[in-house]
């Protein structure tokens, strides 16, 4: 590495490669070129830095400045007027969706400084394709440590005390699993990343993997140690290239410097990682489906017992956890259990990290001390919700979780509490809804998505998911009858306790907790054939309110069906027959004198 | 990698070029990028800063610029700041007098005072 | 293994550490419903139907899969788990189409039983059922997806027990479907027509090809001479159709209850089992003289035939070149009988009665003319008979025993012992026995290669010669011979192999049930057959001997060469 007078820290997460950081980089490095600043200024292309609604963003060190929402000619900009001369360049920086107020750093932006960032604590800040910058901050620091200073022994009960849990779904405790593991009978042994992450709208993974691979790397090498295992896997979907590609350099960097492979810091112990790649299917994030996966059968759960630590990849005790587990095993290692255990709750330590997105002002990923409460979460990291709309209801977990709704915006977040309410901690997407927001129909959306996601292997899932999307299908489309809601309920309950997997066994979760919190919007469906929130069309009448309309005309205009009529400077009807209930006469109106019924 | 105190050696090494993104209160050494401090011949002075701290591998320093500082006439202006210590403002600065500052101030703690025009 | 001491719904029992709660509960006499469960073969536990209480687990447990352990609490009755186990039967049927009046499994079925047994009153949920097309371009058998319960059983079987993977799992959620690969059509594929998964099924989803409608035609057709020979393995099952214990020998009801039905002749296939054993015998010796291709294999089986012929075409030229006994009764039924009996062969019209799928495959083989017509007209499976004799009223076990019509109808015992694994072999081995030593067999049991051993090995002394023999049965077990000859690992000159498990006696066409304890008893009732008769050896079958006299000459000779033998081609393996 050479020495910079300024580091340019490019976010080439999947979020601004989408609005084309690839080109404000080019045009940053272009300008460099051409000023002559390129033995002084050093851009570096990293992992997701968060804030992904404000992309492209880019962060200029040494001032720590961030700049957002870039186009190739702001970068010219920042690298005549910043770079050059040290001027920031203020209408590139953030502004606080609230105040308008100008936030110049990192540090000064409620969405980074709220936060706590264990998982994240080098995405967004080292380029993840150098070794040597993931070293420079404590990098294979903890594997160092643990095969020079540690008994395998140690280093479970280490990672036992810290009370690390697993971050992809069903929170087991880590180190009960590395012990269950390393008691096992029969060799070899493996370690398993599961990097298929499927959740809709859920990235943490993958941007744990894009943006710091060998946080991934290094951990598995320390549960091999802890376990007895030599070899690693980490099966990563396909639909995320970057994360491949990223962890194949990894995987040969670290080799290159003996930080994988044969004799690892000349203690003898060896251990090696192997990329699979699997085609994305949801299920395959179940672990038994995934071990069958990377076998080469059909990815679909069985059974368990036996528990993978028992009888998991080829019938071997097999560690399987998810990217952001992992990467919380270092800083565990390097800073003491104690120091993880003081984070977080009583039964859950740590932080967590969420994918933020839906009606809320900073969509993003955010690492937060579990037991931090939705509230803060949406509101003082989110920035709250747009256009001051009221918000309904947050959703966790994804097709396995559930919805939280406004009275329970202080649960503190963390395992427990959100089982309790139905939902669950999930991987960490975390989808918050406005006002705007059909529950009927969120169920539905989900409901559709694990029916088309299930193995087909149970028949509670394959044949009971179908059947709830069915009945939630003629509900939104008007034709729900009485007894929908009880069956629903009996068929949530009967596929909880009758399937075979955890997909199917939380498939009904998303209806089962909108039921439970908005039963009013299923009776308003069903009964009065009213959605309340205005979403499902074939129960929605748009309607023109003659007080305010004003006779403009603007609404005729747009109809793409010719629905509407009237004489200029008269209120205006909407024909319900024509109507196409597409909503862009109440989008385009500017006196709101459209709505729905 | 043959041993943790390998790995702690790179480690060291590394860190001196990733300080720059810790926020942390280094010493840091500011020239003045106004269009007057570029004509008078302040890139040299970077490179030469650069170049310097790079030879004698010193650590814990930032290097930033800044705008005009309304001292046209002393162009290039190099101010350096060592945490809890008194800003020093050299003037007059190019290449020769911008190593000589690494050596002595940055290396060896000594203010180059007759360079200096001194702040409060 | 050590055991443990759990209790069953209040009840103390005492199970092997490893032994599964379904298992343990059956043994104490404790039913718990099954649908996609298959002994050692499909334990998967999909279908959800066997969930019990587990005391302390978090979920329901599906006792198929899960272990006992000391100290288990186990409720199979609890009304949780009564409510669960509901639901699933009651989704499994939402998506089921109930044509249970006019399906083929009618009143054999175990889905139908389950619904009996839990009492469903109304199926609550009216969504799509999985629309896929009925896939009949198989000769043998015809695929309904819409029936298919997706308990997988049939896939089990066709990889595990007979290594042939025809059909896999393909597609997901409610779109899942066994088919075979790429959704092809069965007939197009390397399905060897066994029937092995026909037998398994739950429902109809996969079943026999129905081809009763071409024999009643044929029968009421006063033009057509209707010929029938029955395989030797249907006289030990065909009475389970009728509620008789598997196994009882039926033959002289079976005889009479064919004549019942209109057929003009009824014959016997152990005619040309014998037969088989004359002409395949006389090939043994020669390549064991003329230092021919060894190890001769057995050419009997239909499926087996295809399955060489799919995967392992190097060894076809080890494959006896004579047909299958059915085959041969078909090209002497239209040319030896019909000189004999003075009809114009283009009038008779041959039904076969076989407890095999395979066997319209073979039936319907274009070389399978050389009588110069189509040799065998119509294959009916075991089953199938049932349903006819159903359909026409026979109540069966009343019937009085008949005989066998002359020629084709005389056989012995040898012939009957065709029917069951290691049956070939023994009855070429009574007969080269005392062609080649001239000295009487005496016992003519062989039961070194009788029995249920997936592959049993044996050898004899033929006057100074040790003849290394093997039999298998099952295609899976074929494959671990075949493997250990290509690889030269084991040496033999003569191998039995049938496709089923069991022999014939566990074809794919025979009743449902068909499980290892049924085959254990139809076995039983294929050697008490034989005992019966009062030949044993193929070489003392008068009609044989009559046969060679007056139409064939000898043994591989022209007209053998003509009518009795035919050639095998190399077929790709998808």
């Amino acid at each position: 590495m050479e020495l910079y007078r300024s580091h340019v820290l490019v976010c080439a997460g999947a979020g601004c490669i989408s609005s084309d950081c690839q080109a404000v980089k080019k045009s940053l490095l272009d300008s460099i070129n051409r000023l002559k600043l390129d033995k002084e200024v050093k851009v570096v292309e990293t992992g997701c830095m968060g804030p992904c609604d404000q992309g492209p963003v880019m962060v200029v060190y040494p001032e720590g400045v961030f700049y957002r929402r870039l186009k190739p000619a702001d970068a010219v900009e920042i690298a005549e007027e910043h770079l050059l001369k040290g001027r920031v360049v203020k209408h590139l920086i953030y502004q606080t969706p609230e105040t308008g107020s100008a936030a110049l750093t990192f540090e000064q932006i409620d969405f980074f400084n709220k936060q706590t960032r264990i998982a994240l604590r080098n995405t967004g800040i080292i380029n993840p394709e150098s070794v040597e910058e993931y070293i420079a901050r404590n990098g294979y620091q903890a594997l160092g440590r643990v095969l020079s200073k540690m008994t395998p022994e140690e280093v479970i009960d280490l990672v036992k005390k810290s009370g690390l849990r697993g971050r992809g779904g069903a929170g087991f405790p880590t180190g009960l699993k590395w012990e269950f593991s390393a008691r096992a009978q029969g060799k070899p042994k493996y370690v398993v990343c599961n990097a298929d992450e499927g959740d809709p709208g859920a990235f943490m993974d993958r941007s744990i993997l894009e943006g710091d691979p060998h946080s991934v790397l290094e951990a598995m090498a320390i549960c091999g140690y802890a376990t007895g295992a030599g070899q690693g896997y980490v099966y990563v979907r396909a639909e995320y290239p970057l994360a491949v590609q990223r962890l194949n350099l990894a995987i040969r960097k670290a080799r290159e410097y003996g930080l994988l492979g044969e004799n690892i810091f000349g203690t003898g112990f060896g251990f090696d990682v192997e990329i699979r790649v699997g085609a994305g299917a949801f299920v395959c994030g179940e672990e038994t489906a995934l071990l069958a996966s990377i076998e080469g059968r059909r990815g679909e759960p069985r059974p368990k017992p036996p528990f993978p630590a028992q009888g998991g990849l080829w019938g071997k005790p097999t560690v399987i956890n998810n990217v952001e587990t992992w990467a919380n095993i270092p800083p565990i290692i390097l800073n003491g259990a104690d120091w993880f255990a003081g984070i977080g709750t009583e039964k859950s330590k740590g932080t967590k990290v969420f994918a933020l997105a839906g009606k809320v002002n900073n969509t993003g990923l955010v690492e937060v001390p579990m037991g931090t409460t939705l509230r803060e979460i949406i509101f003082d990291i989110g920035g709250g919700i747009p256009n001051g709309k009221k918000f309904k209801a947050a959703q966790t977990g994804g097709p396995s979780g559930g919805c939280i709704p406004a009275k329970h915006l202080d649960v503190p977040v963390d395992y427990e509490s959100l089982t309790e309410l139905g939902a669950i901690m999930g991987s960490g997407g975390l989808i918050i809804m406005d006002e705007d927001t059909c529950m009927v129909d969120l169920a539905r959306f989900f409901v559709e998505f694990v029916q088309d996601e299930s193995c087909g292997k149970c028949s509670p899932c394959r044949i009971g998911t179908r059947r709830m999307l069915e009945i939630l299908d003629r509900i939104t489309k008007g034709r729900g009858r009485d007894g929908d809601i009880e069956l629903l309920e009996e068929l949530g309950r009967g596929i909880k306790a009758g399937a075979l997997c955890g997909l199917g066994q939380t498939a009904p979760n998303p209806v089962l907790s909108t039921i439970r919190h908005f039963r009013e919007e299923y009776e308003a469906h069903i009964y009065q054939h009213r959605c309340p929130a205005g979403v499902c069309k074939a129960l929605t009448v748009y309607v023109i309110d003659e007080e305010k309309c004003t006779g403009c005309g603007r609404c005729a205009v747009v109809c793409p069906a010719g629905a509407v009529s009237g004489v200029k400077k008269q209120p205006h009807h909407i024909d319900p027959e024509k109507c196409l209930k597409c909503g862009t006469c109440m989008e385009k109106c500017k006196f709101q004198a459209i709505h729905t019924l | 990698m043959k041993s943790l105190d390998e790995l702690d050696k790179l480690r060291e090494k590394l860190q001196a070029e990733m300080r720059i993104r810790e926020g942390q209160p280094d010493t840091r050494v500011t020239v003045a990028m106004g269009t007057c401090g570029i004509a008078a011949g302040a890139r040299e002075v970077v490179t030469a800063l650069l170049e310097e701290m790079k030879k004698r591998n010193v650590k814990g320093v930032t290097i930033t610029q800044t705008g005009c500082a309304g001292l046209c006439h002393y162009e290039p202006l190099v101010e350096v700041e060592v945490p809890g210590g008194e800003r020093v403002t050299y003037v007059h600065v190019d290449g020769d007098k911008a190593r000589e500052i690494v050596l002595e101030h940055l290396v060896n703690g000594q203010i180059i005072k007759e360079w200096t025009i001194l702040k409060k | 293994m050590s055991s443990v001491n759990l209790t069953i719904d209040g009840k103390p029992v005492q199970a092997e550490a490893d032994a599964t709660i379904l298992e343990t509960a059956r043994r104490a006499g404790i039913k718990i419903p099954t649908l996609c469960y298959l002994e050692e073969l499909n334990v998967i536990g999909a279908c959800r139907l066997c969930l019990v209480r587990v005391e302390g687990a978090r979920a329901l447990q599906p006792a198929c899969v899960a272990r006992v352990a000391e100290g288990m609490v186990v409720r199979t009755n609890t009304p949780d788990v009564l409510q669960a186990r509901r639901l699933n039967l009651e989704l499994i049927l939402s998506n089921h189409p109930r044509e249970c009046l006019t399906c083929p499994r009618n009143n054999n079925c175990e889905l139908q039983q389950l619904a009996a047994d839990f009492g469903l009153e109304e199926i609550r949920f009216e969504g799509e059922i999985t629309p896929y097309p009925v896939d009949d371009s198989s000769p043998a058998l015809v695929r309904d997806p819409r029936k298919c319960v997706l308990c997988r059983r049939c896939v089990a079987v066709c990889e595990q027990v007979q290594g042939v993977s025809a059909i896999s799992v393909q597609e997901r959620g409610f779109n899942t479907i066994v088919a075979p690969a790429f959704l092809d059509p069965l007939g197009s594929v390397a399905c060897v027509n066994c029937g092995q998964c026909a037998l398994v099924c739950p429902t109809a989803a996969i079943h026999e090809k129905d081809q009763t409608a071409a024999v009643w035609a044929a029968l009421a057709d006063p033009q057509k001479h209707v010929v029938v020979q029955t395989a030797p393995a249907v006289r030990v099952s065909i009475g389970e159709m009728f509620g008789l214990k598997p196994g009882e020998v039926v033959t002289g009801k079976l005889v009479a209850a064919l004549r019942h039905l209109g057929f003009d002749r009824v014959f016997d296939t152990d005619f040309s089992a014998d037969l088989t054993i004359m002409e395949e015998g006389s090939e043994l010796l020669s390549r064991l003289k003329e230092g021919g291709r060894l190890p001769l294999i057995t050419s009997c089986s239909p499926g087996w035939i295809k399955f060489i012929e799919h995967f392992y075409p190097a060894l076809l030229s080890n494959l006896s070149t004579c047909k299958s006994p059915q085959q041969m009764f078909g090209a002497l039924a239209k040319t030896y009988y019909a000189q004999k009996a003075g009809i114009d062969p283009a009038d008779i019209f041959v039904v076969s009665i076989m407890p095999c799928t395979a066997k319209k495959f073979e039936a319907g083989r274009p070389e399978m003319n050389s009588s110069g017509y189509q040799d065998v007209d119509v294959v009916l499976t075991t089953r199938e008979l049932g349903k006819m004799l159903k359909q026409a009223g026979v109540d069966f076990d009343s019937l009085s025993e008949e005989e066998y019509d002359d020629p084709l109808g005389i056989s012995t015992g040898a012939g009957v012992i065709f029917g069951a694994t290691g049956g070939v072999m023994e009855a070429a081995l009574r007969t080269a026995y005392e062609l080649v030593t001239g000295e009487t067999l005496e016992p003519v049991d062989f039961t070194a290669v009788r029995g249920m051993a997936g592959v049993k090995e044996a050898a004899v002394n033929l006057n100074g010669t040790e003849l290394k023999l093997a039999v298998a049965h099952g295609l899976g077990n074929a494959r671990k011979v075949l493997d250990a000859v290509s690889s030269g690992e084991k040496t033999f000159h003569f191998i039995e192999i049938m496709c089923c498990p069991g022999g014939c006696i566990g074809g794919g066409g025979q009743p449902i049930p068909t499980n290892t304890e049924i085959r254990a008893k139809r076995i039983a009732g294929i050697y008490r057959a034989d005992r019966e008769m009062p030949r044993r050896k193929s070489h003392e079958n008068p009609a044989v001997q009559a046969l060679y006299k007056e139409f064939l000459e000898q043994p591989l000779g022209y007209k053998s060469h003509e009518l009795l033998h035919t050639h095998y081609e190399p077929r790709g393996q998808f």
